[in-house]
């Protein structure tokens, strides 16, 4: 593997390996001495074209629990961030050295583009692009479900085990969701099976071809679906309004529809877990009582992301690459 | 000053039987056997067995990027690359810098069309002012300019104001002209990327739905039929739409289409690897839609192929997708494209090619001098092209100035190997007759209508 | 060092059979009771075996010192040690698994922790050992117990308990099979492909 760019690239070992890399390395990090000598030498940059402090701090954590050397690059894309400086920037950090390069930014395809046009010759990581893929947050929500409910809460052993037989549902705007994409492939390669739940106006065209099944009906999905873990998407209040596309009327109308309250909540069977990828609306697509319930493993998420996140960096660049490749191999 | 005159030997007029044809003074002076007999002593002889002899093909829709954009194209640099696609005549598109909104821009680009010498360049004008989509321009000025234009069009931009697409369409009918729209209904497309399917919802590009061209062509043909105009949908690219240009022509409405030679051969799949030089305005369609507008160009629902060709410098395109501008280029590959998905597959006959690439376009854009019969007497402008040549599209080694060939790495079926402007040669052998400062100086511009 | 896959020889290599099952059986009870004598007892002490093939060793050595010594228990006495994260060859090698590292439950402060491998060749293993261990915890000591030394040291370490000393040209291979990964026990030294 030499870059993460989709989770629609990683095959069901692959995204097994990474999940008990992943495990691995939540064990070291609940020692006091979190650090390990791993990827001492290497340099990651992480590359922020998007304003996200978690994100970012959750790789930045990451690389330097690994020993590697981290180096911090944020452009606000709120002029017109062309090209011209993507290819630029790539050239700079690649005279200083970038083993990998961990990218987010608001265009689809920008880290495809990185990897692929022989700008760097790093490894990339996708932290999130446009509305196309975020793989390292599905890879950390497939761990955060492995966990709980094939791994009774972290009391068994999941290594080599996938999530076949679960139901997981994921309740938002899926059209502009790059979380929802990267879950709905990853998910389904681990053999999860997946419902869609949003208004009409927030579903892709084509969705159906995606697998996974599609409700417009939050609360049928709940109590018949019966599903093992819940994932609400953040709706951003800006696309209410007919300048962001006026794609719901209110925000009232879309808690009413598709906002996970308390009452939903006591729906669920008792084993449901309850996740979004952050950061939330408290009140509008999810309630503080879900939000804080003993279901809920947000918090966690958090947590397993640094592990994820390591386990990633390690793949990627503990092995021998055409960079380290000794000499007469 | 001494002409230069040709017999092309065993050359095949749209594909018939291999014939010899003299062509001097400008015109086609003899077919048949007594070409050779009638040939002066200083006769260039182009050994013809096993090309095609067309009429000089008329691209209808291109952009030549000057005035403005100077470091994608200029008049010069595209219509040289036109005169090796086999192009005899190219309408020079108004989205210029300044736009081609007026008289004295329209008259600028003809002039260096003509200084050139390459082909006939005939400016397409604007039909609103700055595009602006607002007041119309003079349309009438720029007709009765030297440049003559027929053809109006703020392609680039949909004329969407239904009273001004009126207005415009009622207008032109005092001087035979033609509005050229480019159907893009834009709170529809806002921002958009790709076509809107299952590949744009996969890779979370932004979708430019079908539906956004197909209500626009379906509100302009009904316009003009309700004004009794001639109407001309610029880059067809939908199932749908081709559906809504066999109805209007089944109503007898006057409408003609075009089709680009992308859309005969590409679809969206392409946008998966997030290559800009795959971003183009109407967006690459599905595999369906591909299949229903060659359908329409062999049925002649769809009149005629276009290249618009959209050059672009390369800092528009070696960047990310949603960064990258829209175009792609196409008129060195145009001909070669339609041999490929039209003749090779047996749907079109090269004299349909000759219809649909050179006399219709002449005949909507009202040229009178080009898209002739190959006759005795007819001006010589023609094209010979060897449908059994391959080759590979090396973007850089091509005659336009930009690199944003989709067919780049491509091999393609038949080449031209030569191209006529009034009897001179502007293309032997393959390559360009360049003089020394990269002009071709055709002599005797004719302006005629 | 953890030795090859122990694939079953395919003939085209000289395989010499160097250890057979009761050779390693008697190795592995004489290192028990070394280990009991030189610490005089086993209270103190914890088994770490480096996987692969340390963790059956390490398991089989916990067994035999509870045998001796009935008051010891078993999963008190054992646990593993991955070392691949402090390894100092990563980047010459295509990415390594990482394994399971897991102390028994009184942990390893204070404790004698031995060293359980199959093969000690370099001996950067043990270095890398060394490192993870003092990232855990800080034992009283540490012992190396290594089913087979195979000499060609690069570093300064040296083994407490050796089942066998087995001096090796450097082209030759060593493999090591035990039953509960590979079906049989044996320890086998391949020459040169001829």
């Amino acid at each position: 593997m030499k870059h993460l760019l989709s989770a629609a690239d990683l095959e069901r070992s692959e995204a097994i390996e990474i999940l008990d890399t992943a495990a691995q390395m939540a064990a070291t990090q609940s020692r006091e001495i979190k650090k390990l000598p791993t990827l001492r030498g290497r340099t990651v940059v992480n590359l922020f074209f998007e304003d996200s402090t978690r994100t970012r701090i959750s790789f930045e954590t990451a690389a330097k629990r690994l020993s590697a050397d981290v180096i911090n690059f944020s452009a606000k894309g709120s002029s017109v961030s062309k090209g011209e400086s993507l290819k630029d920037t790539a050239l700079t950090l690649q005279a200083m050295g970038a083993d990998a390069v961990v990218i987010r930014h608001q265009s689809s395809g920008a880290p495809h583009t990185l990897a692929h046009a022989g700008w760097t010759s790093g490894a990339v990581i996708n932290a999130g692009d446009g509305t196309h893929q975020h793989p390292t947050q599905a890879l950390l929500d497939a761990f955060t479900i492995r966990r709980h409910l094939v791994g009774d809460g972290g009391r068994a052993d999941v290594t080599g085990r996938d999530l076949a037989g679960l139901h997981v549902a994921i309740i938002g705007d899926v059209l502009h969701s790059r979380v929802a994409r990267s879950n709905v492939q990853l998910l389904q390669t681990l053999g999860a099976r997946v419902t869609l739940v949003a208004p009409p106006t927030l579903v892709p065209v084509g969705v159906g071809s995606w697998g996974a099944d599609v409700s417009y009906h939050l609360d049928e999905v709940l109590t018949e679906g019966r599903p093992d873990a819940v994932m609400m998407l953040r709706v951003q209040r800006e696309r209410m309004s007919m300048a962001g596309g006026g794609f719901f009327p209110s925000p009232l109308e879309y808690t009413r529809g598709y906002g996970l309250d308390a009452r939903r909540l006591a729906t669920l069977p008792d084993h449901t877990i309850v996740m979004h990828p952050g950061p939330m609306n408290r009140g509008l697509e999810i309630s503080a009582d879900a939000a804080d319930s003993p279901r809920a493993v947000i918090v966690e998420q958090v947590s397993n992301g640094v592990a994820v996140r390591m386990a990633v960096l390690y793949l990627l660049l503990a092995g021998e690459t055409t960079n380290t490749k000794a000499v007469g191999e | 000053m001494t002409t230069t005159s040709y017999l092309l030997r065993s050359v095949a007029p749209l594909g018939g039987e291999p014939v010899d044809v003299l062509v001097a003074d400008g015109v086609i002076a003899a077919i048949g056997s007594d070409a050779a007999t009638r040939a002066t002593a200083d006769v260039t002889v182009v050994e013809g067995a096993g090309l095609v002899l067309l009429p000089g093909l008329v691209d209808l829709h291109t952009h030549l990027r000057e005035p403005g954009r100077e470091d994608a194209e200029t008049v010069l640099s595209g219509t040289r690359a036109a005169a090796l696609g086999g192009f005899t005549a190219v309408h020079a598109m108004a989205n210029t810098t300044p736009v081609q909104d007026s008289a004295g821009v329209v008259e600028q680009v003809w002039r260096l069309g003509h200084d050139a010498g390459w082909v006939d360049v005939h400016p397409v004008g604007a039909v609103s002012v700055g595009l602006a989509g607002e007041h119309l321009a003079e349309l009438g000025a720029m007709a009765a300019s030297a440049a003559q234009v027929r053809v109006f069009s703020d392609d680039g931009k949909c004329v969407h104001d239904p009273v001004l697409m009126r207005r415009a369409l009622e207008y032109v009918k005092a001087f035979d002209g033609v509005v050229a729209q480019h159907a893009q209904e834009p709170r529809l497309t806002e921002n958009a990327q790709m076509h809107e399917g299952v590949v744009s919802g996969e890779i979370g590009l932004a979708g430019w739905p079908s539906v956004a061209e197909e209500a626009i062509i379906a509100r302009d043909v009904l316009l003009a039929e309700h004004v009794g105009s001639r109407l001309h949908v610029c880059h067809v690219s939908t199932a749908g739409s081709v559906e809504i240009v066999r109805w209007a022509k089944s109503r007898g409405i006057d409408v003609t289409a075009e089709v680009t030679p992308h859309h005969l051969a590409l679809t969206d799949e392409l946008a998966r690897g997030y290559d800009p030089v795959f971003k183009v305005n109407p967006p690459l369609r599905t595999a369906a839609d591909v299949e229903a507008v060659r359908a329409g160009l062999a049925d002649g629902t769809i009149d005629i192929v276009a290249t618009d060709h959209a050059p672009h410098p390369r800092e528009d395109k070696d960047c990310e997708w949603s960064a990258a501008a829209f175009g792609m280029t196409g008129l060195e590959t145009a001909l070669s494209v339609v041999q490929e998905a039209m003749v090779d597959t047996g749907r079109m006959s090269w004299a349909d090619v000759a219809r649909v690439l050179s006399s219709a376009p002449a005949a909507i854009g009202r040229v009178g001098d080009h898209g002739r019969p190959l006759m005795v007497g007819e001006p010589a402008n023609l094209t010979l092209v060897d449908p059994a040549a391959r080759w590979v599209v090396v973007p850089h080694e091509q005659a336009t100035a930009s690199d944003n060939s989709p067919f780049a790495g491509r091999e393609m079926h038949g080449r031209v190997v030569a191209t006529f402007l009034r009897g001179r040669a502007t293309v032997l052998g393959g390559l360009a007759q360049d003089d020394a400062d990269g002009s071709h100086r055709a002599t005797g511009r004719t302006e005629t209508r | 060092m953890s030795s090859g896959t122990g694939a079953p020889a395919d003939g085209t290599h000289d395989e010499t059979l160097v250890l057979g099952v009761p050779e390693i059986s008697r190795a592995l009870t004489r290192i028990a009771h070394e280990v009991l004598e030189r610490n005089h007892g086993a209270t103190d002490v914890v088994l770490l075996g480096i996987p692969t093939r340390g963790l059956p060793l390490a398991r089989r050595l916990a067994t035999r010192l509870a045998e001796v010594e009935p008051v010891l228990d078993v999963d008190s006495l054992l646990g593993s040690l991955d070392v691949t994260m402090y390894r100092d060859d990563l980047a010459h090698h295509p990415t390594r698994t990482i394994g399971a590292t897991h102390l028994p439950p009184g942990g390893i402060d204070g404790k004698i922790v031995v060293l359980v491998d199959d093969v000690l060749y370099s001996g950067r293993t043990i270095r890398a050992a060394l490192d993870a261990i003092s990232d855990l915890g800080r034992p009283r000591g540490v012992q190396l117990a290594v089913l087979v030394d195979r000499g060609h040291r690069e570093l300064p370490i040296r083994p407490d308990y050796v089942g066998k000393n087995l001096p090796t040209a450097a082209a030759e291979r060593v493999r090591v099979l035990l039953e509960e990964i590979d079906g049989r026990d044996a320890v086998l030294i391949e020459g040169a492909v001829l």
